[in-house]
């Protein structure tokens, strides 16, 4: 029997969307209130889910002890707290959710191995939220 | 195809332990959950059906008759109960989310005749939810 197991974690970080590809104007125009110079910053819930099938023994997909030492080491104390533009992942990528969204699926694709990583969704806000399950997730610019 | 959602909510105590193991092996396996006590949840449960929109009643199930099979076949034996102890299934399996989605899945669906079901979702807390789409 396969299952999906979906964990919700939070962190809190500052970021400034801003492209140096674009002029202070389009900069303004396209990122509005959140091209403001000087940052802001959001509560995020991030929602992992894996799946895999019900291990006999346990009754578990996987053991959430695992899980969340995982995230805690890897996303939380990458991130909580944190400017994200100062980041090495968003030296070249504006930290949209987004970007979040693939560099937070990127980490854990890369580095957890107790069961199959099927999606990461952010809560931004309560009132936006984005998904990425590792399908063409960038476009190439230019 | 229209997906339809209903939500649940009940209350039940659990431990695990696989007598399979040692006391060692559960403790650290398990954790909290192994206290042989137990311990509760307030369980919130969604289960989603699909179907077509029926052209004359505009409905994909009717929903009284979806939310009369959820609480005689999961409301009526879950609610209340010490998993472990009191629910044929975890009698011999262990009462985690993962098994729960599974054994409302199996008893749901050959009860649900006039829609399909698509997905069975447990949330033991608000930060934690196993969903089965009765993948074998």
């Amino acid at each position: 029997m396969k299952a999906h197991l979906t964990r919700r974690y939070i962190f809190s970080a500052s970021h400034r969307l801003h492209s140096d590809e674009m002029s202070e104007e389009e900069n303004r125009a396209t990122y509005g209130k959140c091209n403001n110079p000087y940052g802001h910053g959001h509560n995020y819930t991030v929602e992992v889910t894996v799946s895999g099938p019900v291990d006999d023994q346990t009754g578990m997909v996987c053991n959430l002890v695992d899980l969340d030492g995982f995230v805690r080491s890897q996303i939380l104390e990458r991130y909580d707290h944190q400017n994200l533009n100062l980041l090495s992942e968003f030296a070249e990528q504006v930290p949209t959710t987004e970007n979040l969204c693939i560099a937070i699926y990127e980490i854990v694709k890369r580095g957890f191995r107790k069961a199959h990583l099927e999606k990461i969704r952010i809560e931004e806000t309560m009132m936006n939220s984005f998904e990425y399950s590792g399908e063409n997730g960038r476009t190439t610019s230019g | 195809m229209v997906y339809l959602t209903r939500k649940a909510e009940f209350s039940a105590s659990h431990f695990y332990h696989n007598p399979a193991f040692t006391l060692e092996e559960n403790a650290r396996i398990f954790g909290k959950c192994n206290n042989p006590n137990g311990h509760g949840h307030n369980y919130t449960l969604e289960v989603t059906v699909k179907g077509a929109v029926d052209p004359k009643s505009g409905f994909v199930v009717d929903l009284k008759q979806l939310k009369d099979v959820m609480s005689r076949e999961v409301l009526d034996a879950l609610d209340h109960r010490f998993l472990n102890k009191e629910v044929p299934e975890f009698l011999t399996r262990i009462p985690t989310t993962e098994n729960l989605a599974v054994a409302i899945w199996q008893r749901l669906s050959p009860k649900l005749n006039a829609a399909q079901l698509h997905r069975v979702r447990v949330y033991e807390t608000p930060d934690l939810f196993v969903d089965f789409f009765g993948e074998v």
